[in-house]
């Protein structure tokens, strides 16, 4: 089981957000994975309370919600840092070193794949493809691609966006 | 050339950014932004500044074209944005140093269709990418588009659709290369009310991306293709299945839709016909075996993305139970040329049983990586050596993978086999989705299977036991040998799993993820035996397996490596001999890296023992002449 996250968001946060998103749909069961998208884009996670409401909406157990929400990598059951770092593990960044790259941007922040950092800056995650194979390897931070990276390059990279240290 | 603006005489000329994803990191938008400052401020007439989707030469972005002529300039910057205007779009002289340099001769190429890369493809799915504004319809129906649709939805009933599509010989260009006609067909004769026509465009194959360039790149082709399909099916609600991956791609297609709506291309009562079809975008939430058709289904209803047994087949109980068909992206986007130019046009091209041409995204260890249309049959070394430009820093070839995770690798004995569906998976890989990597002499084999193995057992859905558990315990074999751990019966062991996982597995993820490993026990054997017998990793690539050495007679004391060193674990001094700590060293490679090409001073071995100082010693005094 995935735990969820304790969170400071409050009932009425939650509910006044999603009363909001939902009034883009109808209420049908296929619109499951839209909504959660939606969720998940104000959010930056998919919050416990939410689970519930959109249970309710779509008239349907929050397990099944539940279970969507953990099947599917895009969701996340935890917040999600101010920045999300992606580094590509495709084939094509995989023969070209994608192994190293990621090495060293889990040094520079100190963390490891999957995680996000304390202070709720950073989260690190690998992608399957992101399709930019020949740029490998590539990283992708947010909604920018970079390609052709090196270790050397990740500082750099990550200094558009890295706080001082 | 085709060209949506045609040009009128010398004077009038259009620069085409490509504002695909790859050039888009190499910030094309910005460049784009430049050209349109600077040409209004040089106060050109005449001069047009547009965009284009992917050209497929992504090794070559950000790229531009400037017609009429046709220049070709690669690797462009922002800071080169003055030059291209003052030289070429106002005084008609390219600048030169920006043009394409021949990775094999060197030779600067001014035109691009001078250029191997694209002289030798021969384009059909991609014929309009890099040549036109995707975000115009307008341009696509200047090069023709949608006038296959009118004509269909005018002149042809959808039984003759059909049988134009199966006389063809259109397959599946998602992978397993099914007779798309055929599909139709089954689709067409199934009883409902209501059937359903969706695109499969969850290209989750790591190393492939024609289906995001052809989205991005014209993604009125994917919208036209689809409409006619859904014609001859009888579809009046189609879905676009999208990666989320993937945003460019859906924002474009968001768009084209909205336009082809405005132009009666789509909606109700399509072109003054009976025919309605309204298309719907659904992005995917990043799970691979969505790309299965019965998981992307389930997906669509908004359920957990698992396949289920076949039959029955979506043809007849699909979406919600209704008629379905469900095509690649790459098959959609031919259908408007064989409507267009005819039947026996199409099949004039490929071979027997595989007609037409394919779409392949050529990357890894080649010179020349991108996205390449090549008539099927075409000998793998022509894709490699001439498309292609060979492997770079003159190193070895190995083997090229074929099909992502659900194919193999294929050694150099089949670099003259003809490229294929029934050539590909007679030697044990398969066309797939067409991504194409090229692996050189550093590329492990037992690592590549093992990367392959880690991607597929974290994306088997878990529903059945063969894929779910299966894939687990080959992975942990292959990790074991990987780390020098391996067994003399793992060997066999491998073999027997990954046979059982293709022969029990629900659906096509299972089915296919022992590929990468049979093929490699197949024809690299002797990788796997090193590995477990002498615990040597010949490609000298599994971190476990290697050493680094630093030789006394080259190393100058110059401490760049100790400086880099992650681990601190080199001792040394100035003009000291340094010594890697082997107890501390994490085998990173960074002193490799680092150490000046004119010393060399650091080799990489695996299983071999080097004859070292266990301590610092002084460096060596050389003849003075050596020292400049």
């Amino acid at each position: 089981m995935i735990p969820l996250a304790k969170d400071n968001l409050t009932k009425a946060d939650v509910q006044d957000k999603l009363k909001e998103i939902f009034s883009h749909y109808q209420g049908d069961k296929q619109e499951l994975i839209p909504i959660l998208q939606e969720t998940q884009e104000n959010f930056r996670y998919v919050p416990a309370a939410a689970m519930r409401e959109i249970a309710r909406f779509l008239r349907m157990p929050e397990s099944t919600i539940y279970g969507v929400s953990t099947f599917y990598a895009q969701f996340k059951l935890t917040p999600l840092g101010k920045k999300l770092i992606r580094v590509c593990r495709g084939t094509a960044c995989h023969v070209r070193g994608a192994s190293k790259v990621l090495a060293e941007v889990e040094k520079q922040l100190g963390i490891k794949a999957g995680q996000t950092s304390d202070d709720l800056e950073y989260t690190l995650e690998t992608v399957a493809c992101i399709g930019a194979c020949a740029l490998a390897p590539t990283m992708t931070i947010d909604n920018e691609t970079y390609g052709k990276m090196t270790t050397k390059k990740v500082a750099e990279v990550l200094g558009d966006t890295s706080k001082a240290e | 050339m085709t060209r949506a603006k045609p040009s009128n005489g010398n004077k009038e000329r259009t620069i085409y950014v490509c504002q695909g994803t790859g050039c888009i990191s190499g910030k094309s938008f910005e460049i784009t932004e430049a050209l349109k400052k600077a040409v209004k401020e040089q106060g050109l007439q005449g001069v047009n500044i547009d965009f284009t989707g992917c050209h497929g030469f992504c090794e070559q972005g950000p790229v531009a074209i400037v017609e009429p002529e046709g220049i070709f300039y690669a690797h462009v910057t922002v800071a080169d944005v003055p030059e291209i205007v003052e030289s070429h779009l106002r005084d008609g002289k390219p600048v030169e140093r920006l043009f394409y340099k021949d990775p094999v001769s060197g030779e600067a190429i001014p035109y691009h269709k001078d250029i191997k890369f694209y002289s030798m493809q021969q384009r059909i799915v991609l014929r309009n990418c890099g040549r036109l504004n995707p975000e115009r319809i307008e341009d696509y129906m200047a090069v023709g588009g949608y006038e296959s649709l009118k004509k269909v939805l005018k002149e042809i009933t959808p039984e003759q659709v059909i049988d134009e599509v199966k006389r063809s010989g259109l397959r599946g260009r998602g992978g397993a290369g099914f007779p798309t006609g055929t599909k139709w067909e089954f689709c067409h004769n199934a009883v409902g009310d209501q059937k359903y026509m969706i695109c499969n465009a969850d290209e989750g194959d790591p190393g492939a991306f024609m289906d995001r360039s052809t989205m991005e790149g014209d993604p009125h082709t994917v919208i036209e293709g689809m409409t006619i399909a859904a014609y001859a099916i009888g579809a009046s609600e189609g879905y676009i299945y999208i990666r989320a991956e993937y945003p460019l791609a859906v924002k474009r297609v968001r768009l084209a839709i909205q336009q082809a709506e405005e132009k009666g291309f789509l909606g109700d009562k399509i072109q003054g016909s009976d025919f309605s079809l309204h298309i719907h975008v659904k992005e995917g939430a990043g799970a691979f075996v969505c790309g299965e058709e019965t998981a992307l289904l389930a997906s669509i209803e908004g359920k957990r993305g698992m396949p289920r047994p076949r039959p029955p087949f979506p043809a007849n109980s699909g979406l919600w139970g209704k008629p379905t068909t469900i095509n690649n992206v790459k098959s959609l986007a031919t259908v408007p040329v064989i409507i267009d130019k005819g039947t026996e046009w199409y099949a004039s091209t490929g071979t027997e049983k595989s007609k037409g041409t394919c779409v392949f995204a050529l990357t890894g260890k080649i010179a020349n990586s991108g996205l390449i249309e090549v008539p099927m049959g075409i000998p793998l070394r022509k894709i490699i050596y001439e498309i292609g430009g060979g492997i770079p820093g003159n190193k070895k070839f190995k083997a090229v993978q074929t099909g992502g995770p659900s194919g193999g690798c294929l050694p150099e004995s089949f670099l003259d086999q003809s490229v294929d569906y029934e050539s590909l998976a007679a030697a044990g890989s398969m066309m797939g989705s067409g991504g194409m990597v090229v692996m050189d002499e550093e590329t492990c084999m037992v690592d590549v299977a093992r990367y392959f193995l880690s991607f597929t057992q974290a994306e088997s859905c878990g529903k059945c036991v063969p894929c779910r558990i299966g894939t687990k315990q080959m992975l942990d074999i292959l990790e074991r040998i990987c780390q020098g751990e391996g067994r003399p019966e793992d060997i066999p062991l491998l073999q027997q799993l990954g046979e059982q996982i293709k022969a029990g597995s629900l659906c096509g993820l299972g089915q296919t993820a022992p590929n990468p490993v049979l093929t490699t026990l197949r024809y690299f054997r002797d990788e796997y035996e090193a590995h477990i017998n002498e615990k040597r990793c010949p490609a000298l690539s599994c971190t476990k397996l290697i050493s680094f050495y630093i030789l006394p007679d080259k190393c100058q004391g110059c401490g760049i490596c100790a400086r880099e060193c992650p681990t601190e674990c080199i001792a040394g001094g100035k003009r000291m001999v340094h010594v890697i700590d082997q107890e501390k060293c994490v085998r990173c490679g960074t002193c490799l890296e680092v150490c000046p090409e004119r010393f060399s001073a650091i080799i990489k071995v695996s299983a071999e023992e080097v004859d070292v100082p266990s301590e610092p010693i002084p460096v060596k005094e050389k003849p003075k002449a050596a020292a400049a």
